[in-house]
């Protein structure tokens, strides 16, 4: 009994579309709802974690902790004049912050929150809808959220937002490179596009067979899959335009980049867009990655933890462990600069991406041969590697000769150059300002101790 | 969006299909018409794009969810983008000129645009008559990406790497046109820069003004040094160097 709930727990594709129409309706309602309600606590989070990383409190004043901060900032917002440019584009200026918003928010709606539950009597996932192609649908949305960012730039009718919009453009398509290339490697291994199948493919625990003994692998793929794990978070940071990326938004380069012409309720909208787009890119990192709002293994010990509703916390816990790494970083690592973060994105994780994935289909090509001839390729391959990392040429360069050589062999008739062993002599007026100087009247009070 | 998949068979419409067609129908129509009204040229791009997103909503519709979404994220996303980009480029008020610049030619595209609509409709329905529409059930039935998949992979193997050398080939050539090669031996550091100027026979100070010291206020005119000799550096070496005659230096016109 307890096997057969268990398997029914696992929504397949042909669970969807069959929910009575309030209940789509309270689905799309809660995930809107979530993508908001994390946003005016993310803001709160970020703030306060950054606050306690910089040795201060952050905001404590409105409410318990402070949380009603954001709250109060974001109708401070909205009452603010509104101000259009005259030089703006009316109704592209006006466009661009909602494409963000709607862009960030839909992605949402093919995250899978948790396994099938039962709502007043209707058996049905945790999910809004699930297609074949669902994270294709996550990607398209992540592309459509550049026009936001490029129209607010263009719309506004001045140079700083414009070059902050094509530089957004540039960095947001690259990077979307990277990541598109490192969801490959998940849609390999689990066989499947739609997000309810990759959790499920996560969930099957790999046996691995070790001395005649059946060991369960972790079935993660942020472990099975490291170098796209590792290459999609990066990528994902790009594409929120979050720090140590946040190149469009540059607050001390560009004074905020393609917003800067924005005002009050548009420029609210904006911030709302970045903030769900980290909580969504979040909640898709968990899902593709981080199995979902499956487990993680101590809890697994207990046989409940992967039904019912208790799942949904989990994925929130791993959600919320993701959003603080995003903090994390913003209050860690300067910002790149332009030549160097293009660099990475096309010359770094590209390369890397393709290589992995070439090394990926390689094993999984091999994966039916014999024990043997399996683990001659394989030997051979890591030969090969470990051997051209060793004859790879040094890129270091020539230590440089001392000082006095690179004086002396300069030619003929150069720059006179002062003798490297001169002593000038201190003057007489300085020694005597020195000596007249009288000490300092310093009160040692109980204050200046503290300093 | 799963059973409307499975509903688009032969012969019969669901119901959320035609709501959904009558809706993005229109919408696809406006975009086009959009596209060419639009006097601003991203105005005109941004039409296109909500046509090409009506289309990829179509093609999810007709049981094609994969080439739907590629559709969005490829065309939509990354090369409307490119145009996008492109244009704001140019600048933001490239907007189309009014004035013809050859008599007759907009009678004319449209005369021809309607034929040639006119030709493809003609030749689609005479194509198109007698013909079962057996949907995509067959080829769908291990999934719409793995049936494309082993089409691709397979059958069209050939022409997708032919394709794909055919791109390739583009965007390197493109590169190569448009790329300006720098050895890295040539590139100077500022380190480099400092020792260059510092090198013997060059003067790391700033270049004296033309017409220092000198005898008129012509850039022609040489600057002379503390030591009376003229230097040739004061003046672009494009011009002579020359000192005026006392006989052009002189005021015209005043002298009797």
């Amino acid at each position: 009994m307890n096997t057969v709930i268990l398997a029914a727990q696992d929504p397949t594709l042909a669970d969807f579309g069959k929910d009575p129409w309030w209940l789509v309706l309270g689905k799309i309602v809660f995930a809107f709802a979530f993508g908001l309600l994390a946003t005016l606590l993310g803001v709160w989070f970020e703030r306060r974690v950054v606050g306690r990383m910089a040795v201060r409190p952050g905001p404590n004043q409105v409410g318990p902790f402070g949380l009603l901060q954001t709250l109060a900032d974001g109708l401070k917002m909205a009452f603010k004049e509104d101000i259009l440019p005259r030089a703006a584009d009316k109704v592209v200026f006006f466009f661009a912050p909602t494409i963000s918003v709607i862009s960030a928010v839909t992605a949402l709606s093919v995250v899978p929150f948790g396994p099938k539950v039962s709502i007043f009597g209707h058996w049905t996932p945790l999910q809004v809808t699930d297609v074949s192609v669902a994270v294709l649908v996550i990607l398209a949305c992540s592309s459509m959220g550049i026009y936001g960012i490029v129209l607010g730039g263009w719309a506004s009718g001045s140079t700083y937002p414009l070059l902050g919009g094509l530089r957004s453009s540039a960095q947001m398509i690259s990077y979307e490179v990277a990541m598109g290339l490192s969801i490959v490697a998940v849609f390999m291994t689990a066989g499947t596009m739609s997000t309810s199948g990759i959790v499920a493919a996560q969930g099957d625990a790999t046996q691995l067979t070790i001395a005649g003994q059946q060991i369960p692998a972790p079935g993660w793929y942020a472990i099975l899959l490291l170098p796209s794990f590792v290459i999609f978070f990066i990528a994902m940071v790009g594409e929120t335009n979050r720090a140590p990326f946040d190149l469009p938004e540059a607050e001390s380069e560009l004074v905020a980049g393609f917003m800067t012409e924005y005002s009050s309720l548009k420029f609210a909208l904006f911030m709302l867009s970045e903030y769900v787009s980290m909580v969504t890119m979040s909640a898709v990192t968990t899902t593709l990655f981080l199995g979902g709002w499956r487990a993680p293994w101590p809890i697994t010990l207990w046989s409940g933890a992967n039904s019912g509703w208790w799942p949904m916390l989990w994925f929130f816990g791993k959600v919320i462990v993701l959003v603080f790494v995003f903090v994390w970083l913003r209050g860690t690592l300067p910002r790149l600069r332009y030549d160097q973060f293009m660099r990475f994105g096309w010359k770094v994780l590209l390369p890397i991406n393709l290589v992995w994935i070439l090394v990926l289909s390689g094993l999984r090509s091999i994966e039916d041969w014999q024990t043997r001839d399996r683990l001659l390729a394989t030997g051979i391959g890591a030969g090969v590697l470990l051997l051209a990392t060793l004859f790879w040429p040094s890129r270091k360069k020539a230590p440089k000769p001392p000082l006095q050589e690179q004086v002396n062999s300069r030619p003929h008739g150069s720059f006179p150059l002062p003798p490297m062993d001169l002593q000038v002599p201190p003057s007489p007026r300085t020694k005597r300002v020195v000596a007249e100087r009288e000490p300092a009247n310093v009160v040692a009070g109980s204050d200046s101790r503290e300093v | 969006m799963t059973t409307q998949t499975v509903l688009a068979a032969a012969g019969q419409v669901s119901g959320g299909e035609e709501v959904t067609f009558w809706i993005l129908a229109p919408l696809a129509l406006i975009g086009a018409i959009g596209m060419v009204w639009a006097r601003n040229a991203v105005h005109s791009a941004l039409w296109l794009v909500l046509t090409m997103l009506c289309l990829g909503v179509f093609y999810v519709l007709q049981a094609g969810p994969f080439i739907g979404m590629v559709q969005i994220i490829v065309y939509t996303g990354a090369i409307m983008m490119l145009f996008l980009f492109v244009l704001m480029l140019v600048g933001r008020d490239a907007s189309d000129s009014l004035i013809e610049t050859l008599r007759g030619q907009r009678v004319a595209a449209v005369v021809l645009g309607l034929g040639f609509a006119g030709l493809i409709g003609s030749g689609l329905y005479r194509a198109l008559e007698g013909v079962q529409a057996v949907g995509l059930d067959r080829p769908n039935a291990e999934g719409n990406v793995q049936g494309i998949a082993r089409l691709l992979f397979t059958k069209y193997v050939f022409a997708f790497e032919l394709t794909s050398a055919l791109l390739i080939t583009a965007a390197v050539g493109a590169m190569v046109l448009a790329h300006v090669e720098r050895r890295k031996e040539d590139r100077m550091d500022q380190v480099a820069t400092m020792k260059a100027r510092f090198r013997p026979g060059n003067y790391p100070g700033p270049k004296p003004g033309p017409g220092v010291f000198a005898t008129s206020s012509s850039v022609a005119t040489p600057a002379r040094l503390p030591d009376g000799r003229l230097t040739d550096r004061s003046i672009p070496e494009i011009l002579p160097v020359r000192e005026l005659t006392a006989e052009e230096n002189t005021l015209k016109g005043t002298e009797k």
